[in-house]
C-alpha cells in the first residue's frame, strides 16, 4: 500500500508527511458547536469553513453547520471588516441563531483584522450575543483551537455574582464526543453532584433523527449555563491541552478553583476524576459506579492473558494519548511508541515519567511528529498493535499490524462517536476492542490444525 | 409555474433587501416559453454569513485536479490544516500501470510545509526548498507539485522562483500552483489555475504516442470511485486507445504525451475546459463534450465519438458494445425502476455532475425538480454560446488567462486529427457537437428550478415546500436533509461506492438509490408510541413513506 515509502531512516526534518494534527479553527468550530443555539463562524475565505464541516460532518455522520466571512481577494488587501459585519447581519436574519462564536483563520490572522474591534461595530440584535476567538492556523492544533475557543466562553460569558459559590461542579470536557460527555454527565449526576458541563455536544452532533428538523437541536450547553459557571465552586479540567486553560481563566476571571485532570479514560484517570467529585463535594459512590468498576477489574483479570505484554503504538490527540498510555500501562501493555502532532514539551514530559514510573524502558516519545515517522519507527521495529486515528490505516495495512481505532477524527467507521470511551463503561469498551483485535489476528493467522474455537 | 413563483417569493421574504437582490439573479425557474435559458448569476461572489456549499481555490487547484496525478508529490505549502483536509478525501482511485510501478504512487501521504508563525513573519521560501530537497532524497518523485494557501500569498514567498530553482538543482520538474484560497470565488478559480500551470508545463513534453488506431484522451475525470476505470473498459472494448484520464488514476508521463492523441473528451467541462480549448489552439486537437453517467447518455456519447473518426469498423464495434452493455444491464435496471419510477429528486453537486445525473436518473424514471451547482459560472446553465457575453468581474480577472498560439511544429488543423477531409469535418461539426456544450437549462422541464450557489436556507426551505423524494448532494448537506426526513446520497464520495459512470455503473447507481429509499427505517421514524392506529384501514398516520 505504501510501497512508495522508502526504506531506512531518511532525513525528515522539515514540514509534516501525513501529519497527526490538523489546524486550530476546526477545534474552535467543535467547541463552538457545543453551545446552544450557537452558529460557528469562520473569518477568512470560504474554503476553511468547508473543509472544517466537511471533516466533522465525516466523523460525527452529522449535520455540522457553520458560516464563513467568505473574504475574496479584495478583504483579504483590504480587511475583512465589512465581510464580518455583513456576515452578522445576515447569520442574524437569516438563521437567528442565539450566538454566533466567529474564530480566525491564518488568513484573517495574517492580515490582522482586529475582530473585537469589529464586533463593537457590528449590528447585534437585542439579546443575541457575539464571541470570539483567535484560532491562527500556524500555531498550535486543532486542540489549541478547541482550547481557545472554551477559553473564549469564560472570556466573554462566565460571571461570578458573589463571592458566595454554588455547590456544583465545572467540567470542561476536552475535545471528546458526544457520547462521552454524555457518560461524564452521567456520572457525576449519578454522585449526586450538579454539573455544569462546557462545551458539550451531546444532542448536538448525536442528535435523533425524529424528522423534525431543527437548525439548533436541543443539546449543546446553554449561554446561562456558561454564564453560572462563575458561581461554581470548582472546575475540573479533563485534559491539559484542551481545558487547562479555560479553567485557568475562571479562576481567575471568577474566582473558581480549577483542578487539572487526565482525561477520564482508563481505569486509574476515571477513578481520580471520580475521586476528585467525591473529595471536593463529600459525594458518596452510588452503587451503580462501584459495580461497574468492579466490572473493569473482573474483565482485566478476565482477559488479560490476550494483550499482557503486548507492544503498542499510540498516536493522535495528546489528552488521549497520554489517558490512553497510561490504560495500557494498567492493562500490563507496553507502549513502544507514544506520538501527537500537536506541539508541546509537557506532552513528552509526562509520557516520559509515566513510563519511568512502570519501569518501562526503550520506548520512544513524541511531541509535534508525524504518521511519517512514526512509519519509519515501525519499520525498525514493529509493534504488535496500533491505537490511533483512522489515518493509521495505511501504515497497519503496509505492516500488517492490527489497528484500534481511537480519538479524533474516525473517519471509516460509524457509531462511534455515540459509544464513550470514558468513564468505568469506556474501559469496558476499549478492553473489548483491545482484546478482540488480538483475537481476530489469531483466528485470522491460525493454522487449520491450531483454528480453535474456544478463546 | 405560478406556484413555483410562489415558492420562491416566500422564500425571499426572509432575506435582507441587499441579500434577496442578490439571490433573486442566481435562480432561474424553468420555462418552456423561454426557449433560451434567461440570464442566471453565477461565479459571483459568495454572500458573507450566507452558508454555502462552496470551497476555495486551494480546493479547486489542489484537492480536485492536481491531487490525484499519481506519480507527482505534491506539497501544500502553508499551515497543516488545508492540505490535511484535503490528504484522501476525494476517492480519486490509482494503481500501479504500465507507466506507474507502485513505488511510484504517492497518492495516498500528504505534503506539508506545516507553516509556524516564524514562517509567517519571516517567510516560509527556505523552508520549502528544504523540504524538497529531502523529499528527493527520500522518494526520488518524477516530478512536484507546490500548491500555496492563504497566508503564502500575502507574505509574499516566491513559490515560482523555489520551483524553479529546485527544477534546476533537481532536474525534475517543480510547478508552483499559486492557488490561495481567496482567488476568485469558489474552487473553480483553482480549477482554471492548475490547468493554467499543466498545460504550460507538462504538456507537449513527451514524445511518444501509444499505440493504437484511435487514440483519446478523457479529460475532466477524475475517477471517484472507479468511475475512469469503468469508462476505460467501454472505450477499449470500443476499440479506442485511452491515452490518459485527466487527471482520474493520471501519471505524470502520460499528461506529458497529452498532445499525442486525436480527440479530447471533456467529461467535467466547468474543472479541464480550459485545457481542451487550449489544446485546440496550440495543437489543433478537436474535442468533444460527452457524459458517460447515465445509459442512454453513455450510448450518446459513445455514438458521436464514432462519427468523429468516419471509421466503420468503429462504428460496428460501437454498436456491439453497446447493444452487449445495454442488454446485460437492462434487466437489473428494470427491477430498479420499480422502486425508483415517478420519484422526485434534488441535485446539488459541483462541476457538472447535477446535470450529468439527470440522465441517470431519467433512465431510472426519475425526476430532478431542482438543481445547481456550487461553482458554476453561466455556461454550465446556459450553453456555451454564451461565453462571449460573460463579463470579467475584479475576481475573475484575477486568474491568469494564458493566451496561447498555435505551435509551429506540432500544429494540425481537426479534421487532420480525425483523419477527415475538410470537406468531411465541416459535415462533422454539423452532426455532432464538436468543440460545444449546452448547459443544463434544456434539460430541466416546464416550472424546475435551477439555483446557482445553493444555500443552507434555500435548501431547507425547499424541502419543507417541495418535499422531495430524495436528494443527490454532497456529505455537510447530507445528513441536513436526512434529519428532515428525506433520504440523501452523497454525489461527492457516492457514500463510498462506484463507479456509477459507465454501464457497471449505471447498475451500481440504481442498486444505492433504490437502497437509499427503501431502508427499512423510514418507515419506523414515528415510535410506536407517538403512531396513531386508524381503525378501519389499520394504516399508520405520520410514517414516513420516503
Amino acid at each position: 500500500m505504501l510501497e512508495c515509502v522508502p526504506e531506512g531512516k531518511t532525513e525528515h526534518t522539515t514540514g509534516k508527511i501525513n501529519p497527526a494534527k490538523t489546524c486550530q479553527p476546526i477545534g474552535a468550530m467543535y467547541a463552538s458547536l457545543g453551545i446552544h443555539g450557537c452558529l460557528p463562524h469562520s473569518h477568512g475565505s470560504q474554503g476553511c469553513c468547508a473543509y472544517h464541516r466537511m471533516h466533522l460532518t465525516r466523523h460525527f455522520r452529522d449535520q455540522v453547520l457553520a458560516a464563513s466571512s467568505s473574504f475574496t481577494e479584495g478583504a483579504s488587501v483590504f480587511g475583512g471588516a465589512s465581510n464580518l459585519k455583513t456576515s452578522i447581519k445576515n447569520i442574524f436574519k437569516i438563521y437567528n441563531p442565539d450566538i454566533i462564536a466567529v474564530h480566525t483563520t491564518c488568513l484573517s490572522e495574517t492580515i490582522g483584522d482586529d475582530i473585537p474591534n469589529i464586533i463593537k461595530q457590528s449590528e447585534i440584535p437585542e439579546g443575541k450575543i457575539v464571541i470570539h476567538t483567535n484560532t491562527p492556523s500556524y500555531v498550535g492544533s486543532h486542540i489549541t483551537g478547541f482550547s481557545n475557543m472554551c477559553k473564549s466562553m469564560v472570556a466573554y460569558l462566565a460571571e461570578a455574582q458573589g463571592e458566595t459559590k454554588k455547590e456544583q461542579v465545572n467540567v470542561i470536557p476536552g475535545f471528546v464526543n458526544p457520547g462521552d460527555m454524555r457518560e461524564i454527565r452521567r456520572i457525576v449526576t449519578a454522585l449526586g453532584v450538579k454539573l455544569v458541563m462546557f462545551p458539550d455536544t451531546s444532542g448536538v452532533l448525536d442528535a435523533p433523527l425524529t424528522s423534525k428538523y431543527q437548525m439548533y437541536p436541543e443539546g449543546g450547553t446553554t449561554i446561562a449555563e456558561i454564564r453560572d459557571s462563575g458561581n461554581s465552586e470548582v472546575t475540573l479540567a479533563l485534559g491539559a491541552f484542551a481545558s487547562n486553560a479555560a479553567a485557568d481563566l475562571l479562576q481567575e476571571k471568577c474566582g473558581v478553583t480549577g483542578i487539572p485532570l487526565k482525561l477520564p479514560i482508563g481505569l486509574k484517570a476515571t477513578d481520580d476524576f471520580i475521586m476528585a467529585v467525591k473529595d471536593w463535594f463529600g459525594a458518596d459512590i452510588p452503587k451503580e459506579i462501584a459495580i461497574e468498576r468492579g466490572q473493569v477489574i473482573d474483565t482485566l483479570i478476565d482477559t488479560h492473558f490476550h494483550y499482557q505484554g503486548k507492544t503498542v503504538a499510540i498516536f493522535g490527540d495528546p489528552d488521549h494519548v497520554i489517558a490512553m498510555t497510561e490504560f495500557v500501562i494498567t492493562m500490563g501493555m507496553v507502549p513502544k511508541y507514544v506520538l501527537t502532532g500537536t506541539p508541546g514539551k509537557e506532552f513528552e514530559a509526562t509520557v516520559t515519567k509515566m513510563l519511568d514510573e512502570a519501569g518501562i524502558t526503550g520506548s520512544r516519545v513524541k511531541a509535534e511528529g508525524d504518521l511519517f515517522e512514526l512509519h519509519e519507527w515501525i519499520r525498525e521495529e514493529k509493534v504488535d498493535l496500533m491505537i490511533g486515528t483512522t489515518y493509521g490505516k495505511y501504515i497497519a495495512r503496509t505492516e500488517d499490524i492490527p489497528l484500534v481505532r481511537f480519538g479524533f477524527p474516525i473517519l471509516d467507521r460509524a457509531v462511534h462517536p455515540l459509544m464513550p470511551v470514558v468513564g468505568y463503561r469506556g474501559c469496558l469498551r476499549l478492553i473489548e476492542q483491545i482484546s478482540n483485535a488480538f483475537l481476530e489476528r489469531r483466528d485470522r493467522d491460525a493454522l487449520d490444525e491450531d483454528f480453535e474455537l474456544v478463546l | 409555474m405560478d406556484g413555483m413563483d410562489t415558492t420562491l417569493e416566500e422564500l425571499y421574504t426572509q432575506y435582507p433587501d441587499t441579500v434577496k437582490k442578490n439571490r433573486k439573479k442566481h435562480i432561474v425557474i424553468k420555462s418552456e416559453a423561454d426557449v433560451a435559458c434567461p440570464q442566471i448569476e453565477a461565479n459571483t461572489r459568495t454572500i458573507p454569513g450566507i452558508i454555502s456549499q462552496r470551497g476555495c481555490a486551494y480546493a479547486g487547484c489542489k484537492g480536485v485536479v492536481v491531487a490525484p496525478i499519481k506519480d507527482m508529490i505534491t506539497i501544500t505549502h502553508g499551515p497543516v490544516g488545508c492540505g490535511y483536509y484535503s490528504w484522501g478525501t476525494r476517492r480519486n482511485k490509482a494503481r500501479a500501470d504500465s507507466t506507474t510501478p507502485k513505488d511510484k504512487i504517492y497518492s495516498q501521504l500528504c505534503f506539508t510545509t506545516d507553516m509556524q508563525e516564524p514562517d509567517i513573519v519571516f517567510g516560509g521560501d527556505k523552508k520549502l526548498a528544504r523540504m524538497i530537497d529531502e523529499i528527493v532524497a527520500a522518494f526520488h518523485p518524477r516530478g512536484i507539485n507546490i500548491c500555496s494557501t492563504c497566508p503564502i500569498g500575502l507574505i509574499g514567498d516566491d513559490i515560482g522562483a523555489v520551483a524553479k530553482a529546485a527544477t534546476e538543482r533537481h532536474g525534475i520538474q517543480v510547478l508552483a500552483y499559486a492557488c490561495e484560497g481567496y482567488k476568485g470565488v469558489s474552487q473553480s478559480a483553482g480549477h482554471h489555475i492548475a490547468n493554467n500551470t499543466i498545460m504550460q508545463n507538462v504538456i507537449g513534453k513527451g514524445n511518444e504516442r501509444k499505440p493504437g488506431k484511435h487514440v483519446i484522451n478523457v479529460l475532466g475525470e477524475y475517477n471517484i470511485g472507479g468511475d475512469g476505470w469503468e469508462q476505460e473498459r467501454i472505450l477499449k472494448d470500443c476499440g479506442y486507445t485511452v491515452n490518459c484520464v485527466m487527471t482520474g488514476d493520471a501519471s505524470y508521463e502520460d499528461i506529458k504525451n497529452l498532445h499525442l492523441a486525436d480527440l479530447n473528451l471533456v467529461q467535467c467541462h466547468r474543472s479541464i475546459n480550459y485545457i481542451a480549448e487550449m489544446m485546440e489552439t496550440k495543437y489543433g486537437t478537436p474535442w468533444l463534450k460527452v457524459n458517460f453517467v447515465g445509459v442512454e447518455a453513455t450510448n450518446e456519447s459513445l455514438r458521436q465519438m464514432a462519427k468523429c473518426f468516419s471509421d466503420p469498423e468503429l462504428e460496428k464495434q460501437t454498436e456491439e458494445v453497446i447493444a452487449r452493455e445495454t442488454a446485460r444491464i437492462e434487466p437489473a435496471l428494470e427491477q430498479f425502476r420499480k422502486i425508483c419510477r415517478g420519484k422526485k429528486a434534488f441535485a446539488f453537486v459541483g462541476g457538472s455532475r447535477s446535470h450529468h445525473y439527470q440522465h441517470l436518473l431519467k433512465d431510472l424514471g426519475m425526476e430532478v425538480v431542482v438543481a445547481g451547482y456550487e461553482f458554476a459560472h453561466r455556461d454550465d446553465y446556459e450553453g456555451r454560446q454564451v461565453i462571449p457575453t460573460i463579463k470579467s468581474d475584479a475576481d475573475s480577472k484575477n486568474i491568469p488567462e494564458l493566451h496561447l498560439k498555435a505551435d509551429e511544429k506540432l500544429y494540425r488543423e481537426g479534421n487532420e486529427y480525425l483523419n477527415l477531409s475538410k470537406e468531411q469535418f465541416e459535415a462533422l461539426k454539423k452532426e455532432v457537437p464538436l468543440n460545444y456544450y449546452e448547459g443544463m437549462y434544456p434539460d430541466m422541464k416546464n416550472g424546475d428550478i435551477m439555483i446557482d450557489d445553493c444555500n443552507h436556507y434555500e435548501l431547507e426551505e425547499l424541502i419543507k415546500k417541495l418535499r422531495p423524494d430524495l436528494i443527490f448532494t454532497g456529505v455537510r448537506d447530507k445528513y441536513i436533509a436526512e434529519k428532515m426526513g428525506i433520504p440523501a446520497k452523497q454525489m461527492h464520495s457516492y457514500d463510498y461506492a462506484g463507479p456509477y459512470a459507465g454501464y457497471n455503473g449505471a447498475i451500481n447507481f440504481a442498486n444505492d438509490v433504490a437502497h437509499t429509499l427503501t431502508t427499512p427505517a423510514w418507515k419506523m421514524i414515528v415510535p410506536p408510541w407517538e403512531r396513531i392506529e386508524e381503525p378501519d384501514t389499520g394504516k399508520q398516520e405520520g410514517a414516513n413513506d420516503a
